[in-house]
């Protein structure tokens, strides 16, 4: 690690300026969106929302014109993001779309590929899934079995996924499979592939969370024909792929932001006048939050400028997660409210939802030992 | 980029110069003559002072790395106090100090051009040439010999005296510039702190490092264990996070000392140097606590500055009543503020 992975890094005036323009939208499509579905943030699912925002050309930003983006640079999308997070926008339908399989594409598609997947995603209307754990493969991400067999010019799949959010409500995964046996090399022979999740032979079952929602699935590939088209990128080249899509998974402000309507009903709960312990708690959240923003920022501009920075991203998202995992159990220790679902105050229930959903914070997207595990391969350890 | 040669410049300059026979003289009382030249031949000191008022003209942003390295080698002379106190007399209009400078976070009274009172906690109160302090609305400058010294120390045997004036005529003089908040000096200390902590912190994530790569138990260097490769990442998030915060502290203050900025960034500091140096120490196991490792010069300043300008929870406390103080719908624009949209130079 050096320090100076994380140098300040300043917004810069041309995406500054999307700030306006994301906060117009945000005052006119909030308005009726209550705290305990804010709370949701970046897991909340509204079609209508996505659609509204792929209009209001705040999806997709950074894509070319010709697919309908607006060619703008990593902090234009930071910008977009960090407003839509802090105020709990229900953005999760496009949220993985515009986050990663929109830039995969872009870097790794063919032209036919962009042409028929980007436009729609920066629409908001296309939605996209990640296709990585499967039930023998989780943190060992190198041990997938789902395998790809050549067939004529295309393949056939076969296997499972396990855990892609929202797969029973998007249009297609992106998914890493095998197309060679496991070789020496435990990172070789695999592949991305589009999966259209309508096709013949494709099973999605939702898996309900514990607080009975159903973000989540399983996915069953039986016999799923892959036409040449569906390969991502380089044939055996995936994991690779998959790598540099998780900087962009990693780094971004849900991974500290997500939690904010829980700081704003806290907020409003304690009132202008802190005592002590409450002033120091949400202070220290306050300024735990303000290095975060600063870390993110100096990541987004790594990926501006075209480099891979894994290893600072992996460090934004294991602060981020234990940050956010700290907040419920702060909040409860602050005041008296006890959780409450589907009855109480606005703080009371968004208390009980985000401590049931604190656990998956350092699950999702890398667990805390996975990230530390990179950061210790970075440091010199391994 | 003026913060690269700064950057390069500290590291030889520090670098060379400061050993731990430097150090060790320096916690028994003896002032580096030697190292402190050094430092004003290349006007370390004056790095942030404007070109107008004497100095190098870098932009205080620039500035931190510089305070980031005097904290990483343990530079034991007043350099990060030197800089903000030239800084801040530049913002005032005043000409640079000549020589070593300190600064005061309490005030005293000024009667008829005189200045009178009690200093304490003044870093290198004894050894500095002049203190920075306020004293009704003015910014004072004052020749430490001036004034009468009792001598205290940090548990880094830094040295942290009280100068008691009386009627003592101030070096150069000008008002508190009207944008700058009262508590000023306490949150340019609280800046300057915070860097160094970052500093510190980088200092013991490498020296951890090396020495879990080089120590061998049960068969295996001791950093191939999975126990001690996740105390090393902890090490290095916090040292992320002390340096980001700083340096945001710093850009966020180009023109006076940014409030909310500053106490967010010592509170992020302060509590990441204790952390860092409970782990520094775990991983070293007994030699590092041993006189003789180099360890702890650096743990024990993290130890002493994290409750200097104002401790983690003093500047916790300050950004909390300030975010609740905005209530639900000014918590974000309020973090925001935090982070200036663009620095003023480089």
């Amino acid at each position: 690690m050096r320090l100076t992975d994380f140098a300040y890094a300043p917004i810069p005036a041309d995406a500054e300026v999307f700030r306006r323009e994301v906060r117009d939208f945000l005052s006119r499509e909030m308005r009726d969106i209550p705290p305990i579905q804010r709370a949701d943030s970046w897991m909340g699912y509204d079609a209508e929302f996505s659609r509204k925002l792929g209009a209001a050309g705040l999806i997709g930003i950074t894509m070319p014109k010709r697919f309908g983006g607006r060619e703008a640079g990593a902090f234009a999308r930071y910008v977009i993001s960090e407003e839509l997070l802090a105020a709990g926008a229900p953005v999760s339908a496009h949220w993985i779309a515009d986050r990663q399989s929109a830039p995969l594409l872009l870097h790794f598609g063919t032209p036919a590929q962009q042409e028929r997947y980007i436009p729609g995603i920066v629409r908001g209307e296309t939605y996209f899934g990640i296709g990585m754990s499967e039930p023998n493969a989780g943190s060992d991400l190198a041990s997938i079995g789902s395998r790809a067999v050549r067939n004529g010019d295309g393949w056939v799949l076969n296997g499972r996924k396990i855990w892609t959010t929202n797969a029973h409500r998007s249009h297609y995964m992106i998914a890493l499979v095998r197309t060679e046996a496991q070789a020496d090399d435990r990172h070789g022979g695999m592949s991305q592939f589009i999966i259209d999740l309508q096709a013949p032979g494709v099973t999605v079952r939702p898996i309900r969370d514990l607080t009975g929602a159903e973000h989540f699935n399983e996915i069953f590939f039986d016999d799923v024909a892959l036409d040449p088209e569906a390969l991502v990128g380089t044939e055996g080249k995936g994991w690779a792929q998959v790598m540099a899509e998780l900087a962009f998974e990693r780094s971004g402000p849900e991974r500290f932001l997500s939690s904010m309507t829980l700081l704003h009903t806290l907020v409003e709960e304690i009132g202008a006048e802190p005592d002590s312990l409450q002033a120091f708690q949400i202070g220290r959240i306050g300024a735990r939050l303000m290095a975060l923003r600063a870390m993110s920022l100096s990541v987004t501009a790594q990926l501006d400028q075209g480099e891979d920075p894994a290893w600072a991203a992996s460090c934004v998202k294991d602060i981020g997660t234990a940050l956010e995992q700290e907040m419920p159990e702060i909040a409860q220790l602050l005041s008296a409210s006890e959780p409450r679902v589907d009855s109480g105050s606005d703080h009371q229930q968004v208390l009980a939802y985000l401590t049931q959903l604190a656990p998956c914070f350092s699950l999702r997207g890398g667990t805390r030992e996975i990230l530390r595990g990179i950061l210790a391969r970075g440091l010199g350890l391994r | 980029m003026m913060k690269d040669m700064f950057e390069e410049t500290a590291e030889r300059v520090l670098g060379d110069l400061i050993t731990p026979e430097l150090i060790i003289a320096s916690e028994n009382g003896a002032w580096p003559e030697g190292l402190w030249h050094a430092v004003e031949e290349n006007g370390l000191g004056l790095a942030a002072a404007p070109e107008s008022s004497g100095g190098v003209g870098g932009s205080w942003h620039d500035a931190f790395v510089l305070i980031r390295a005097a904290g990483r080698h343990s530079a034991p002379v007043p350099l990060a106090e030197t800089i903000l106190v030239n800084w801040l007399l530049g913002l005032a209009g005043l000409d640079a100090a000549p020589g070593s400078a300190t600064l005061a976070a309490t005030g005293g009274d000024l009667a008829d051009g005189r200045f009178s009172g009690t200093l304490g906690d003044i870093p290198w109160g004894g050894q500095a040439g002049h203190v920075l302090a306020v004293a009704g609305g003015n910014l004072v400058l004052l020749s430490s010999a001036d004034g009468s010294r009792t001598g205290a120390f940090n548990a880094a045997r830094e040295p942290r005296d009280t100068l008691t004036f009386d009627s003592a005529s101030p070096v150069a003089l000008a008002p508190l510039p009207a944008s700058w908040p009262p508590e000023t000096l306490l949150l340019g200390g609280a800046m300057i702190r915070s860097a160094q902590i970052a500093g510190g912190l980088g200092r013991l994530l490498d020296t951890a490092i090396d020495y879990a790569n080089q120590r061998i138990q049960f068969g295996r260097a001791i950093g191939k264990f999975q126990a001690i490769q996740h105390q090393l990442a902890l090490l290095a998030e916090q040292t992320a996070l002390a340096s980001a915060a700083a340096e945001m502290a710093f850009a966020a203050s180009e023109t006076a000392p940014s409030p909310a900025a500053i106490a967010a960034a010592k509170a992020v500091a302060s509590e990441a140097a204790g952390q860092g140096a409970a782990i520094a120490h775990a991983v070293l196991g007994a030699i590092g606590f041993t006189y003789e490792h180099d360890l702890h010069f650096t743990t024990r300043r993290l130890w002493s500055w994290r409750s200097e300008f104002g401790s983690q929870s003093y500047w916790a406390q300050d950004v909390g009543r300030r975010l609740c103080r905005q209530g639900e719908s000014g918590v974000w624009p309020a973090i925001m503020a935090m982070t200036p949209a663009r620095a003023a130079k480089g």
